[in-house]
């Protein structure tokens, strides 16, 4: 999983059949100290995250298992909401 | 998944069976705000996008989980048609 803050969302309408009801959200990855880190992209949310907050997501297939046993075609998906990190 | 917009199609008459009659586009990733960035690459198109809208791509394995995809040999399909990008800053 990777840290990330969600900056935007995105509205489709045309979309595959099982993205239905789902929000899409662009994100922005970050680093241990909190600076921006890659490349913003967009993806899907399991836990109700909205603009603004730090989340954490998966890569990859895994991102479409918070839907199982609808197979959501999503290779990005946020998984949680961070309410604190720390680093030693 | 990545945002890009359409730039093209692709013919290819010799193919792999299971991409017979799917539509493949090609697409330039862009970032949020609109700007085009790295390399074109082919998608597979679900959701009948054409050329000059932006879309949604999910690449890697999830790709194959797009309607009428299963076991087909394809690393990029195009999901939704994006209508709006929101951004706060």
């Amino acid at each position: 999983m990777q840290l990330a803050r969600v900056i935007g969302d995105v509205v489709a309408t045309r979309k595959e059949a099982s993205y239905e009801g789902l929000k899409l959200l662009v994100i922005q990855p970050l680093a241990a100290d909190g600076g921006d880190v890659g490349r913003p992209l967009v993806a899907v949310d399991a836990v109700g995250a909205g603009v603004g907050e730090r989340v954490f997501f998966v890569r990859g297939k895994e991102a479409s298992f918070p839907f199982l046993p609808t197979e959501v075609p999503a290779d990005a998906g946020i998984v949680g909401i961070v309410d604190h990190w720390s680093t030693t | 998944m990545i945002l890009a917009r359409i730039v093209g199609t692709v013919v290819a008459t010799r193919k792999d069976p299971r991409l017979v009659s799917n539509k493949l586009l090609v697409a330039r990733p862009m970032d949020p705000h609109g700007k085009s960035e790295g390399s074109y690459l082919v998608a597979v198109d679900t959701v009948d996008a054409g050329v000059g809208e932006t879309v949604l791509i999910v690449s890697g394995s999830s790709a194959r989980m797009a309607s009428g995809m299963k076991d087909c040999p394809v690393d990029a399909a195009v999901v939704g048609i994006v209508d709006t990008v929101d951004l706060v800053e």
